[in-house]
């Protein structure tokens, strides 16, 4: 583990110096929300946000991504034949990114990369980044971090960690991608006591007034089936317009669409994001749909995020905490609420 | 790294059409490279995604025996943009397979047991590929007495009517092939559902293992005659079908319950199913 001091002004200095190394991606603002944009000439990164409003996911998993080309040229030896569509692995760093959506990364690993099978492309490009966490001196009203193992200064699913000191950023190496990242960072001085003792009392005093930690044990016990046929999810997705906001803002929903798009003689196959809460989700070619109604996708979201996944992994919650969904629902369902409903 | 998304090339080497509404076609595929063959190693119950560049992907049980070499063989109903696609192929085109996927039927289960199959209309593929796969020399003695219930609307229905009447001359394996009606006057078997015929001509559910392929209203009414008979749940074995896009358990869109039908199913023991929501 290092730990170095940086003047806000020097962090930004030395993180332009890192583009040798590493695509950075930093915080920016974009009208009324912040965004994760490269670092090039004249971006100005904004530190000084809660987080953005869509979640880095797509750093590591676009939203569209090419996954095979091909030609359909009948005169090419080639083709109808799927060949892989070239990919940028060359290492990146993703700049103040908050714990909560590094925690999901953590999350999303558990399916993506499995025993059983590894998606190339999520592996491959969550291999070559680093995570560079800000950790979270005022949390929001809608963050809930705490509840779902995490915290806004946890370090798991992190390589470095920043405290934000007012002046200066101490900077925490939490791995062996992270030291590399922090021995590649120029300047900076050794962290002193104090500095360090003030870090861990700002990360003390952040989690201050946050939710307790929610055992999943209420719901490990219940079955499958006593959770799914529950009275309320009637009450739970009575408002809900099936908007999709919130898988797709969501850092731990992972599910994806292929579909070929073909130009002239070219094509290629691609995978984007899909949503649980759209009715095509789950059609049968027969036109049989065995979750065509709304409460059977609404029930389908959070029983895969706080029983399916539970059961599943064993590894908690598939939630960070974040907080999107219920900041940006526009008929505010919260899956706080619904969480409690499950574990009652 | 492996890239379990990629497609083997293959060509398409025969191509059958099964039934008299022309809806559904066999289709035989030669692997490009011989030696994606060897890794296509399949067990009889599992599926395979045939891939058509500029169109998709459907997924889609596979119709061939293991002990078939060569060539491996889906039955396709023309249904949606894939499938009407294929329909429209011929041989010698090109396009790609990629499995194979999911789980099998219990095969090390029903070693020393009596095996009883009710397949109806065009669910009928992996059970072809079952029941080529047991009255094979090698296999048969694996196994008891091969009962098979078989339906479809009309005789003009039914898939490999050829091998179905070589199946009926054999003594090794009891056929009850049945139609909904027919106004054929020299119909030689029976007339009648899956359900029916099944309670008429299964006796006996001692030792046995009970294998049900078919569309939804059959399984619904099979179930009840099955279990009447003393089928206990780990016995029946039903295989579904979901809407499927990645068929290795990461796409997110075909579980039921903490399943997904592609990686941990398409086959599931009642019993297994009775844990799970009825949302399927």
């Amino acid at each position: 583990m290092t730990e170095k001091i940086f003047t806000k002004d020097a962090w930004l200095e030395t993180l332009q110096g890192l583009s040798g190394d590493y695509r950075v991606f930093i915080p920016v603002k974009d009208g009324d929300f912040h965004v994760f944009r490269l670092l090039e000439k004249g971006t100005r990164p904004d530190f000084e946000y809660q987080n953005t409003r869509l979640s880095p996911k797509g750093l590591v998993y676009p939203q569209s991504e090419r996954m095979f080309e091909y030609s359909l040229d009948e005169k090419d030896p080639e083709s109808n034949i799927l060949k892989e569509d070239p990919k940028d692995y060359s290492s990146q760093a993703v700049v103040g990114i908050r714990p909560c959506d590094a925690h999901a990364f953590q999350i999303v690993k558990q399916n993506f990369d499995n025993p059983e099978y590894r998606d190339p492309w999520w592996v491959q490009h969550f291999e070559s980044t680093t995570l560079v966490g800000l950790g979270c001196n005022e949390p929001c009203a809608t963050c809930f971090c705490t509840a779902m193992g995490g915290g806004p200064f946890d370090e798991k699913g992190l390589d470095v960690l920043l405290y934000d000191l007012g002046e200066t950023y101490l900077v925490k190496s939490l791995t062996d991608k992270g030291k590399d990242f922090l021995s590649k960072a120029e300047g900076g001085e050794t962290a002193e006591e104090g500095k360090r003792k003030s870090a861990a009392e700002l990360s003390s005093e952040a989690a201050k007034g946050m939710p307790e930690p929610r055992k999943v044990d209420p719901i490990r016990e219940k079955t499958i089936n006593d959770l799914f046929e529950a009275p309320f999810w009637e009450n739970v997705a009575f408002a809900c317009l099936n908007c999709g906001t919130c898988t797709f803002l969501c850092p731990t929903c992972w599910c994806f669409d292929i579909q070929d798009e073909v130009q002239g003689k070219q094509g290629d196959r691609i995978r984007n994001w899909d949503s649980c809460m759209f009715p095509l989700f789950t059609l049968h070619g027969s036109g049989h749909n065995p979750r065509d109604q709304k409460l059977q996708r609404v029930r389908q979201r959070f029983m895969h995020k706080l029983k399916y996944y539970v059961d599943k992994y064993d590894d908690g919650f598939q939630c960070s905490g974040c907080g999107r969904c219920v900041a940006f629902c526009p008929v505010n369902i919260d899956i706080r609420e619904v969480l409690q409903l499950m574990s009652n | 790294m492996e890239n379990p998304y990629l497609p083997y090339p293959v060509r398409i080497d025969d191509i059958v059409t099964e039934t008299e509404d022309r809806n559904l076609k066999t289709f035989k595929f030669v692997f490009l490279n011989t030696e994606d063959e060897e890794k296509f190693a399949y067990t009889p119950g599992q599926f395979a995604e045939l891939s058509i560049p500029g169109k998709g992907e459907i997924p889609i049980g596979i119709a061939s025996s293991p002990t078939e070499k060569g060539f491996v063989a889906f039955t396709v109903n023309k249904v949606g943009l894939v499938s009407s696609h294929l329909h429209n192929m011929k041989n010698g085109d090109v396009m790609g397979i990629r499995g194979p996927l999911g789980n099998w039927y219990p095969w090390e289960d029903m070693e020393g047991k009596n095996v009883v199959i009710i397949g109806g209309g065009f669910a009928f593929t992996t059970l072809r590929s079952s029941i080529v796969y047991m009255v094979e020399a090698e296999n048969r003695a694996k196994f008891k007495d091969i009962r098979v219930v078989y339906g479809a609307r009309n005789p003009g229905m039914l898939l490999y009517r050829d091998e179905l009447a070589a199946w009926e001359k054999r003594d090794d394996i009891e056929m009850y092939i049945t139609v909904d009606g027919t106004d054929d006057p020299d119909w030689k078997y029976n007339v009648g559902f899956v359900p029916t015929i099944t309670e008429q001509k299964i006796t006996s559910a001692d030792n046995a293992i009970a294998i049900v392929c078919g569309p939804p209203i059959m399984i619904k009414f099979t179930q009840p005659v099955l279990e009447k008979l003393g089928f206990p749940p780990e016995r029946i074995i039903l295989s579904l079908e979901m809407r499927m896009k990645c068929g290795i358990g990461i796409c997110g869109r075909c579980n039921i319950g903490d399943k997904y039908v592609c990686k941990d199913g398409p086959v599931f023991s009642l019993a297994e199913l009775k844990e799970l929501p009825p949302e399927y």
